[in-house]
């Protein structure tokens, strides 16, 4: 290994109007080894690797690549210069082949049958050196998001990139895919090049990484080399204060039965089965934690049981039959049953973005009499309320006269437990609690639900982080394609099996895990694939 | 109907698809490229005047030719500038490109020519001449397929074999080369074509350079083949049934072919047939003449399957954030 660093940022400084989204930043990657970029969300570290793949373009400072001096402009120049990027959101074109997809851009004349026929040998070639195998000629739309991610990786390869960089890779594969994606980036460090990972996840940063960098607010903070340091360190030194990462819970005391479903079904407006025949049981005092992958109906059923999608089956709270479509079927009615419900987008459903904070915190709840005066609402009374619940749900800055968008994500969050916890529901719907929201605030939403469960409420907690599953359930259950795979006790199982389940794998296979979470993903895609036409 | 009738409406089918077909094929190149252009009407009307103006001043159609292509291809200018350069809306840059040459070609050819907005008749070297293909004469007296070649195939001018020869050129250029892969990307995801390192800016001012020489092409043929001469709004709407075809051949060069000879021929037999007698039930001819325009509303409504326009049309390209 040279001293020469393969990359070298030297003071680089971005702003966007007022935001200072980078401020004089300095880092050195060296070669061959994995360098990893941690920092809670909007703390520059996307912005950071935009501007050294030519995204965007640094306010000052210089990139130095293999130890000369780059001026990288556009992609192009960032392509030349043998640096490969995958952005967390692909830069694919949909209805191309995978091949079509390669050679964008990467073309070898004029004429694209000569392009397509070198891409597809040295696709080949690239497939058995890095365990990369996709069909060549399948259409992108197809395919699995693992097999995308394999895409852009490859279009990287392809076009001889020596740094690759990526972006928050992990947050859309299954476990078992997100196992596989690393032991390739193992495989690729091991070849001499060199990766930089970008990821908010601790726990990644501490498998893969040799050197881990850290952002805080637009500045680096520290570069450790992860062998030396530890999660906890690495967590105090993003959020800037000492941090709990486990959840304090005593052992579940479950009660009666109060949410019952059953037999669930829903089908969506383009007409396929969302929810395919889903039962379950919640009961009074635990949480009952939903694992699997984004779109495999978890969104769905929290719609369904927050009212406002239509479903068949049977949902009963507390012995009474709640309707499925039809009167009675929509959201008042179902905080009217008790029944809370923080949705997984807080943005899109969770709060009215431009309006204010105190208008936010009675949403759903405003036909309440209390807030009734006259013909008229009583806003005195219900501002006095959202300053007090702001206050004690520690929501910064505890204005009630700011709009909901100019508080960050873990605030806007706190906004909306505050309101859905503070209507003491029996059963709380919880979807993607802590997505875009920072170390400390995930802190403090977690101590609430487990606060809440404590009281006896029953929690239908939904995540995709499988962390976040495991450290809040009292009991799991993992849905895939539309169904509940199975349900497990957090103690008597591990990421590994929740994994497979998540891939729709019940058995443990002999062979290759990876082979049969692709076998199987694969005839997902296919029977959608049937459904669509 | 005998076959010399038939003969006469599927050759007048051909005359009238013409401008349609180079339209539509005009608007494909710019929607596969993301750029929604409603403005098809604007710039073929105001290539149709200034072919017309031009060929009638100069006596050459082939600088009539090149001054319509060049006014066309000023507008797509603007509306490139407009919707690429300052991503503006591109639906309304392209209404205002139709009432800026709606306006500006009556109010020239009133102000050069004096005969109430429209050009003088074009004679002679002012029109596109048809030509003979060879051996048509000497076919002609074989049964069948020599009135065919004679009638149908041969005995039209050079744009109409322009545009026909456009539809296999348009499908190579798109799929067998490597600006037609980007072109169709940039319309789909340009936020892929960024990130590969090809300019989006780029790629799109070349799609609507095309679209603009195409619709020279076709507002050229009106003015000084298809007819002689140049009268207001002689477009009569052919921008916006170019428009619904391509919706209706879904994007594909071959399905534009074939939607912009449907319309044709329905215009075809509105212009042969006046009031069709259905034995004692007569439709009037204003039914057949609105015949190409009712199918554009039933296909712009939708009744025809599904048509999954490009992802990115109509939207201004702007990184994130």
């Amino acid at each position: 290994m040279t001293d020469t660093p393969a990359i070298e940022l030297k003071g680089i400084s971005k702003a966007f109007g007022p935001v200072q989204a980078n401020k004089d930043i300095s880092i050195r990657v060296m070669p061959g080894t994995i360098h990893g970029i941690i920092g809670e969300n909007g703390a520059g570290k996307s912005t950071l690797m935009s501007i050294l793949y030519g995204f965007y373009k640094a306010d000052a400072g210089e990139i130095w690549v293999n130890g000369s001096h780059k001026d990288i402009t556009d992609s192009q120049a960032a392509i030349s210069a043998g640096i490969g990027m995958v952005f967390q959101h692909f830069k694919l074109v949909q209805n191309f082949t995978v091949l079509e997809n390669i050679i964008l851009g990467a073309e070898d004349g004029p004429m694209l049958r000569p392009s397509l026929a070198r891409a597809r040998g040295v696709l080949k070639q690239l497939a058995e050196e890095y365990e990369l195998s996709v069909d060549p000629d399948e259409l992108v739309e197809n395919l699995s998001v693992g097999h995308q991610q394999r895409v852009e990786i490859l279009k990287a390869l392809y076009r001889q990139a020596d740094i690759l960089i990526l972006d928050e890779p992990t947050g859309v594969l299954t476990p078992a895919e997100a196992d596989h994606l690393f032991r390739i980036l193992d495989h690729l460090r091991a070849e001499g090049k060199t990766v930089i990972l970008i990821t908010h996840k601790l726990r990644e940063i501490m498998e893969i990484t040799d050197t881990v960098s850290v952002m805080r607010r637009g500045e680096m903070t520290a570069t450790v080399k992860t062998a030396e340091t530890s999660p906890e360190q690495l967590a105090e030194l993003m959020v800037g204060r000492k941090v709990l990462l486990r959840v304090d819970k005593t052992p579940a005391r479950p009660g009666a039965v109060l949410l019952d479903v059953q037999n669930l079904r829903h089908v969506d407006d383009a007409g396929v089965e969302r929810l395919k025949g889903v039962s379950l049981q919640l009961r009074a005092g635990e949480v009952l934690g939903i694992a699997g992958v984004a779109g495999n109906g978890q969104s769905e059923l929290l719609e369904v049981l927050g009212g406002y999608a239509d479903a068949t089956g049977s949902v009963t709270m507390k012995g009474a039959p709640l309707p499925l479509s039809g009167a009675g079927s929509d959201g008042s009615a179902r905080r009217a049953a008790g029944i809370g419900h923080v949705p997984e987008d807080r943005q899109e459903e969770g709060l009215i973005m431009p309006y204010t904070a105190w208008e936010n915190t009675v949403f759903g709840y405003h036909r309440d009499p209390r807030y009734q005066s006259g013909l008229l609402m009583n806003n005195a009374l219900i501002k006095q309320e959202a300053q007090d619940k702001m206050t004690r749900y520690d929501v910064r800055p505890p204005n009630p006269n700011l709009a909901a968008r100019n508080f960050s994500g873990g605030n806007q969050q706190k906004i909306v437990l505050a309101r859905e916890i503070e209507r003491d529901p029996d059963v709380l719907l919880i979807g993607q609690p802590t997505r875009g929201v920072d170390i400390g605030a995930i802190e403090f939403i977690h101590q609430e639900i487990i606060r809440l469960r404590d009281k006896g409420k029953a929690i239908l907690l939904v995540s995709v982080e499988l962390d976040e599953i495991f450290s809040l359930s009292d009991r799991i259950a993992v849905m895939f394609d539309g169904q509940i795979m199975g349900e497990r006790m957090p103690a008597e199982t591990d990421q590994t099996e929740l994994g497979l389940l998540m891939a729709g794998v019940t058995e443990r296979p002999e062979g290759s895990l990876i082979a049969a979470v692709d076998a199987s993903l694969h005839e997902k895609e296919a029977r959608e694939a049937g459904q669509h036409d | 109907m005998d076959y010399a009738t038939l003969l006469q409406v599927l050759d007048s089918t051909v005359r009238l698809a013409t401008p349609l077909l180079l339209a539509c094929l005009a608007g494909l190149f710019s929607e596969r490229a993301g750029i929604v252009d409603i403005g098809l009407e604007g710039k073929m009307l105001a290539a149709a005047f200034f072919s017309a103006a031009i060929a009638a001043v100069s006596g050459s159609v082939w600088l009539g030719l090149l001054a319509g292509i060049a006014a066309s291809m000023v507008m797509s200018g603007i509306h490139g500038l407009a919707s690429i350069t300052f991503r503006g809306n591109q639906l309304i840059s392209g209404v205002a490109i139709n009432f800026l040459a709606s306006g500006i070609t009556v109010l020239i050819a009133q102000d050069w020519f004096s005969q109430g907005g429209r050009t003088p008749s074009l004679m002679g070297g002012g029109r596109f001449e048809s030509i003979t293909l060879p051996f048509a004469e000497a076919l002609r007296g074989v049964p069948v397929i020599g009135p065919l070649y004679y009638e149908l195939i041969s005995g039209h001018s050079i744009l109409v074999y322009v545009a026909f020869l456009m539809v296999p050129l348009t499908w190579w250029i798109l799929f067998r080369t490597r600006f037609g892969l980007r072109l169709r990307a940039v319309g789909e995801a340009p936020e892929a074509v960024d990130t590969a390192g090809v300019s989006v800016v780029g790629l799109r001012f070349a799609a609507i350079a095309i679209c603009g020489l195409l619709t020279g092409l076709a507002g050229a043929y009106l003015a000084t083949g298809l007819q002689a001469g140049f009268v207001r709004e002689m477009t009569a709407g052919r921008g916006y049934i170019a428009l619904a075809a391509l919706i209706f051949a879904k994007w594909r060069p071959w399905y534009a072919l074939y939607a912009c000879l449907l319309f044709g021929l329905l215009q075809a037999v509105a212009l042969r047939y006046q009031n069709i007698d259905l034995g004692g039930f007569i439709i009037p001819v204003q039914v057949m003449d609105a015949l190409p325009y009712i199918l554009t509303v039933v296909i712009l409504a939708g009744f025809v399957g599904k048509a999954i326009p490009p992802r990115a049309g109509g939207e201004p390209y702007v990184k994130e954030r």
